[in-house]
C-alpha cells in the first residue's frame, strides 16, 4: 500500500498526538465533573433559597470558566489532526469514524457552549429555574461530548459494525448500534467520565481543604467538602467497577494489551493477579524482543483466571503465547496471522488488477468474496497483519503499560480511603481540627490528574502498533506529508501549550487565593 | 418511501447541509471581524471591555460551528478530510493556531495575574481576527482554483509540491477570495457593534469605518466572482465519473441551476442593502440583512462548486484524482444514519435563537461593563 514508511515521520505523528492529546485531558476531565457538582450545588441553592450557596456556586463557576476556554482550545486541534496527520487512517475508516465526531458536534458541543453562555451571563437576566436547567445542560452537554469521541476511540480499539469494500478501499458502516454498544465503548464511557468526576471531586476538596487551613470561608468549604466527598466516594466506587470491567474486555478483544499490563510473558492456568511488582531484564527473548521479569511481586493466587473467566482453571494465555501460537489451547500465531492478513491483501491488489483490465467476472466474485463472512471473520479480521514485518513486533511496550496500570489501579484504591475519611471526619465534626488530613487532601490534587493521564497512556501504548486493533498499524496510517513540518509544528504546540498552562495555572491559584466574592 | 432515499439524494442532502454550515461560519466570523477593530474603535479601556464583551458573548458558536463543519465534512465526505487536510497542512494549521489564541484570549484577557497581560490576549483577539477569515478565504478559494495532489488506487493523497498548502496564497484568486472574506467580516463585525453596544462614541465611529471596508470588499469580491464566472471548471461525467475541463463551467452553473443564481443575486442584494441603510441611514439594523445576505451568497457559490456535476475539490496535478460529492462521500448507510441524526439541527438552532434572546435582549452599556457579574 504504502512503499517505504518513513519512521521519523511516524514518530515525530505520534508524539504530536500523544502531545496535544495529553495536553486536552489535563482539562476535559475537570470539566466533566465540576460541571455535575456545579449543578448540584445550584440545585440546593434554588430549594434553600440561601445565597450562600449562590456565592459558593458562583465561585466554582469561575475555575470552571477559567479550565473549560483552555479545553475548547486544545480539543480542536484534536479533531482536525485526525485530517493532517492521519489522512491514510481518516479515508480508511472516515466512514465509521467521522460519524460520532459529527454527532459530537451537532448534539454535544451547541448544547454545552449555548448553555455555558446562560450560565456565565444569566444570573440577573432568566430566572433561577431556567439558569438551574441551563447549569444541568452544560453537564450533560460536556458528558456527551465525551460519549461520543469515547465510541470513536472504543472504535479502534474493537472494530465493529463494518465491512470492508475493496472499492473504495476503505471500511463501512453496516451496524450504527454495533459502533454505539460496543461492549468497549459502554465501559470506556463510564471509566472516564467517573475518573473525571473523582477528579474533580478531589480539585475541590483540596481548595476546601486549603480555605480550611487558612480559616476563611468556612462555610463555603465546608459545605463543598461534603459535596466533594459524597460525590467523590460514589465516584471512586464506581470507577473501581468499571476499571475492572474494562479489564475482563480488554482481556478478550484485546488480549496483548491486557498480558502486557499483567507483564504476563509464558501463559498459564490458575495464573495469580499482581497487585504490584518492580520489573527487571530478564534475558528472556522473543525474537529480537526482551521480556521482563519480575524483582518482586505481590500476587493474588487464582485472581486473574478467576477475573478473566470465571474459574480458577481457566487459561490466562501470556505474550509468548500470542506471538508465537499455542495449538493447546487453541491460540493462533502472529505468523498464522500475517499470513491470513496477506492473503487478504493479495485479494485487494488483485480486485484493483481486475478493475483496471475491465475484468468483470473477476470483480464480481472478489466483490463477493470481501462481503462473505468466512473470509471476513478468518482473513479480512487479521488485514493489519500483513504490514507487520517480525512477529513480537505486536507486542507493545510492556514496562509503561504494566506501570501505568498497576499505578492507576493502586491511586484509584487511595482515592477511595481518602473520600472515606474526608466523610467520617465530617460527620463526626472533627474536620476542621484534622489539619494532616487537610494538608494530604490539598497536596492531592495532582494525583487524580496523574492516574487519569496514566489511563489513556495505558489505553493508547498499549494497543501499539495498532491504530485500529488488527486492521491497521500505525505506520501506514500517517499523512503523505514531511516529518520537517510535523516537527515544527510539534515544537509550536508544545510551547505555545505550555505557555498557555502556566498563565492558566496562574489565573487559577490567583481567583483562589482571591476567594468567592462577597 | 425508503427507495426514494438514495445514495445520490443523499450526496445531495449533505452537501446542502456543509454548505449551509459554511456559510454560517462564515456569517459567524463577524466575532473575527469585530475582533480587528478593538484597537482602531475603541477610545478607552472601557469602550475596548465594551467591543470585546459583545462579541465575547458569540464567539463559542462560531467556534462550535467551526468544530461541527469539521466533524460533518469528515462524516459525510470523508475523503476530501483526508485528501484536503493531509496535503495542505500548512494553510489548515495556521487556521487552527489562530483559533488557539482566540479561545483562551476572551477569558483570560481581563483576569489578574494573567502573566502576558491584556495587550497580549487583545492581540491574539486581532490576529485571530485578521488570519482566521482571510485564511479560510483563502482555504475555500481553492475550491474552485484547485490544488496539486493526486489520490492512488486506495484514495491516499501525496501534495504534489512541497509547499503542503502554502502554495494556495500565491494564487491571485485565492488571495482575493481571503481579502473578500476579511473585509466582509470585518463589515459584518462593525454593522454587528452598532446593533448591540449603547454607546454613541463607538457607534459613530463605526460608522464612519463602514466605508473603508466594504470598498475594499466589493472590489476583491468583484474580482473573484467575474474571474470566476470566466473561468474553467472541472466537470464530472455522470456516468464514468470521468473529470474533464469544461469551459465557463461555473457561469454555467449558474445558468442551468437558476434557483442557486436567485438565492446567489439576493443574498448580494441583502449584503448591499444591509450596508446601505448604515452607510446612508446610519441605521442599526444593518446586520440583519447583510448578515442573511452573507448567509445565502456564500450557500449560493458551495452549491455551484459541488453541484450540477462539478468537481468540488479540483486536482489540477492530476485531474482524475479531483474530488466529487459522488466520489468522495461516505456511504450509503453513514450518510443516511447521520441524516437521521441531522433533523436535530432544527432544534439546536431553536434553543440557541431561545438562549440568546434571553440573555442579550438589552444593549451592553458602560454600567453593565462596571459591575459586577461575569465579564471579559
Ligand atoms: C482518576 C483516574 C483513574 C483511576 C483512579 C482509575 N482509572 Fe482506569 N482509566 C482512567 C482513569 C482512571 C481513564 C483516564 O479514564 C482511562 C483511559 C482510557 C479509558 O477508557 O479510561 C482509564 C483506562 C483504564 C483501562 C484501559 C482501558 C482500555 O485500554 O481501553 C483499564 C483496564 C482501567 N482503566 C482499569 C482501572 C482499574 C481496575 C482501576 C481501579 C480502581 C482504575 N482503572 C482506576
Ligand atoms: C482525541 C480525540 C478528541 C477530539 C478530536 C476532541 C475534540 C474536541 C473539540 C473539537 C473540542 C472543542 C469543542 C467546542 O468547540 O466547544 C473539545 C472539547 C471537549 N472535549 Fe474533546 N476531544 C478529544 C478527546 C476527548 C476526550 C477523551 C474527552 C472525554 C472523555 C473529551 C471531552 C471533551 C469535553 C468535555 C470538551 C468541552 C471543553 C472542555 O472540556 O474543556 N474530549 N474536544
Ligand atoms: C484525551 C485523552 C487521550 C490521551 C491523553 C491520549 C493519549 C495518547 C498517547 C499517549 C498517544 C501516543 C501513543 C503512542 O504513540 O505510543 C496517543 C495516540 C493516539 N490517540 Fe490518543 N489519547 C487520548 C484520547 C484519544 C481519543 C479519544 C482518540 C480517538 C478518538 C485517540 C486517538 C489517538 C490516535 C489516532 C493516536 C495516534 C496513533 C497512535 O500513536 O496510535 N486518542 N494518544
Amino acid at each position: 500500500m504504502i512503499e517505504n514508511v518513513d519512521l521519523t515521520l511516524v514518530d515525530w505523528s505520534r508524539a504530536q498526538f500523544a502531545l496535544t492529546a495529553i495536553y486536552h485531558w489535563l482539562f476535559v476531565p475537570l470539566t466533566l465533573g465540576l460541571s455535575f457538582i456545579l449543578a448540584i450545588m445550584e440545585t440546593i441553592y434554588v430549594k434553600t433559597g440561601n445565597e450562600e450557596w449562590k456565592r459558593l456556586t458562583r465561585f466554582w463557576m469561575t475555575l470552571f470558566g477559567i479550565n473549560f476556554a483552555i479545553g475548547v482550545a486544545t480539543g480542536i486541534i484534536l479533531e482536525f489532526e485526525f485530517g493532517t496527520n492521519w489522512s491514510n487512517y481518516s479515508w480508511f475508516v472516515g466512514d465509521i469514524f467521522g460519524a460520532p465526531l459529527a454527532i459530537e458536534g451537532i448534539l454535544a458541543f451547541f448544547l454545552e457552549s449555548t448553555f455555558v453562555a446562560v450560565m456565565f451571563f444569566g444570573w440577573n437576566k432568566v430566572s433561577k429555574k431556567f439558569h438551574l436547567t441551563s447549569t444541568w445542560l452544560v453537564a450533560i452537554g460536556a458528558n456527551l461530548s465525551a460519549l461520543w469521541i469515547l465510541v470513536a476511540n472504543a472504535w479502534m480499539q474493537n472494530p465493529v459494525g463494518m465491512i470492508f469494500n475493496p472499492e473504495t478501499a476503505r471500511n463501512e458502516m453496516i451496524n450504527f448500534w454495533a459502533v454505539l454498544f460496543n461492549p468497549v465503548a459502554v465501559e470506556k464511557f463510564l471509566h472516564t467520565i467517573s475518573s473525571g468526576f473523582v477528579l474533580a471531586s478531589m480539585f475541590v476538596m483540596g481548595i476546601s481543604s486549603w480555605f480550611m487551613i487558612k480559616k476563611r470561608e468556612e462555610f463555603m468549604a465546608k459545605k463543598s467538602i461534603l459535596i466533594a466527598g459524597i460525590f467523590g466516594l460514589a465516584s471512586s466506587l464506581f470507577l473501581a467497577f468499571t476499571g475492572d470491567s474494562s479489564a475482563r474486555t480488554i482481556a478478550k478483544v484485546q488480549p496483548v494489551k491486557f498480558a502486557a499490563f499483567e507483564a504476563l510473558s509464558a501463559g498459564k492456568q490458575n495464573a495469580p493477579l499482581v497487585a504490584f511488582g518492580v520489573l527487571k531484564r530478564s534475558g528472556e527473548r522473543i525474537g529480537n524482543k526482551e521480556l521482563p521479569g519480575f524483582v518482586f511481586k505481590i500476587e493474588i493466587p487464582d485472581l486473574l483466571s478467576v477475573m478473566t473467566s470465571g474459574s480458577k482453571d481457566a487459561y490466562v494465555p501470556g505474550l509468548i503465547d500470542l506471538v508465537s501460537g499455542n495449538k493447546e489451547w487453541g491460540i493462533m500465531s502472529v505468523a498464522e496471522k500475517t499470513e491470513r492478513g496477506k492473503i487478504a491483501r493479495q485479494s485487494l491488489m488483485d480486485y484493483k488488477k481486475a478493475k483496471n483490465c475491465n475484468d468483470n467476472e473477476q470483480v464480481t466474485s472478489l466483490l463477493k468474496k470481501f462481503q462473505d463472512k468466512d473470509f471476513r471473520d478468518n482473513y479480512f479480521k487479521y488485514f493489519g497483519y500483513a504490514f507487520i514485518n517480525s512477529p513480537e513486533d505486536v507486542i507493545p511496550d510492556v514496562y509503561s503499560a504494566f506501570y501505568s496500570f498497576h499505578l492507576m489501579v493502586i491511586l484509584g484504591f487511595l482515592f477511595l480511603l481518602i473520600f472515606t475519611l474526608a466523610l467520617i471526619f465530617f460527620y463526626n465534626g472533627t474536620i476542621g481540627s484534622q489539619r494532616w488530613f487537610l494538608w494530604v487532601v490539598l497536596f492531592s490534587i495532582p494525583l487524580p490528574y496523574f492516574a487519569s493521564e496514566l489511563g489513556w497512556i495505558l489505553t493508547e501504548m498499549g494497543r501499539q502498533p495498532w491504530i485500529i486493533q488488527d486492521l491497521m498499524p500505525v505506520s501506514i496510517a500517517v499523512s503523505n506529508i514531511s516529518a520537517y513540518s510535523v516537527q515544527i509544528t510539534f515544537w509550536l504546540f508544545a510551547f505555545l501549550f505550555t505557555a498557555l498552562l502556566i498563565a492558566e495555572i496562574s489565573i487559577m491559584l490567583k481567583q483562589i487565593k482571591t476567594g468567592p466574592k462577597q | 418511501m425508503t427507495t426514494m432515499i438514495t445514495h445520490i439524494f443523499l450526496q445531495n442532502y449533505w452537501w446542502f447541509i456543509v454548505s449551509l454550515l459554511v456559510s454560517l461560519l462564515v456569517f459567524l466570523m463577524f466575532v473575527q471581524g469585530g475582533q480587528t477593530f478593538i484597537f482602531s474603535l475603541a477610545g478607552n479601556d472601557t469602550q475596548r471591555t465594551m467591543i470585546v464583551n459583545t462579541l465575547g458573548r458569540k464567539w463559542e458558536f462560531t467556534f462550535t460551528t467551526l468544530v461541527t463543519f469539521g466533524g460533518a465534512f469528515f462524516a459525510s465526505f470523508p475523503l476530501f478530510y483526508a485528501t484536503s487536510f493531509g496535503g495542505a497542512y500548512w494553510v489548515w494549521m495556521a487556521i487552527l493556531f489562530s483559533f488557539i489564541l482566540q479561545a483562551i484570549a476572551y477569558e483570560y484577557r481581563s483576569k489578574p495575574s494573567n502573566v502576558y497581560g491584556k495587550g497580549t490576549f487583545d492581540f491574539f483577539l486581532l490576529l485571530n481576527g485578521s488570519l482566521g477569515p482571510f485564511l479560510i478565504g483563502v482555504a475555500v478559494a481553492t475550491f474552485f482554483t484547485g490544488s496539486k495532489f493526486s489520490l492512488n488506487q486506495m484514495n491516499q493523497v501525496k501534495w504534489e509540491t512541497s509547499w503542503q498548502g502554502l502554495e494556495a496564497l500565491m494564487n491571485i484568486k485565492n488571495l482575493a477570495l481571503g481579502f473578500a472574506v476579511l473585509f466582509l467580516v470585518r463589515t459584518n463585525g462593525l454593522l454587528y457593534i452598532i446593533n448591540t453596544i449603547n454607546e454613541e462614541k463607538i457607534v459613530t465611529k463605526a460608522h464612519k469605518k463602514m466605508i473603508f471596508n466594504t470598498i475594499p470588499f466589493l472590489i476583491f469580491f468583484l474580482f473573484f466572482v467575474i474571474s470566476l464566472i470566466l473561468s474553467t471548471g472541472f466537470a464530472a461525467d455522470i456516468v464514468t465519473g470521468a473529470v474533464t475541463a469544461e469551459k465557463f463551467k461555473y457561469l454555467n452553473n449558474f445558468i442551468q441551476m437558476p434557483l442557486v443564481l436567485i438565492i446567489f443575486l439576493t443574498g448580494v442584494t441583502g449584503v448591499l442593502f444591509g450596508i446601505g441603510i448604515s452607510v446612508v441611514k446610519k441605521s442599526s439594523n444593518g446586520i440583519w440583512f447583510t448578515g442573511a445576505g452573507t448567509v445565502l451568497a456564500v450557500f449560493s457559490l458551495f452549491l455551484v462548486a459541488g453541484f450540477n456535476g462539478t468537481s468540488f475539490y479540483p486536482s489540477s496535478y492530476d485531474l482524475q484524482s479531483s474530488l466529487t460529492i459522488r466520489n468522495a462521500s461516505s456511504s450509503l448507510f453513514t450518510l443516511k444514519t447521520m441524516m437521521y441524526v441531522s433533523f436535530i439541527i432544527p432544534f439546536v438552532f431553536a434553543y440557541i435563537w431561545y438562549a440568546w434572546k434571553a440573555i442579550n435582549n438589552t444593549k451592553i452599556t458602560e454600567e453593565e461593563m462596571k459591575s459586577e457579574g461575569h465579564k471579559y
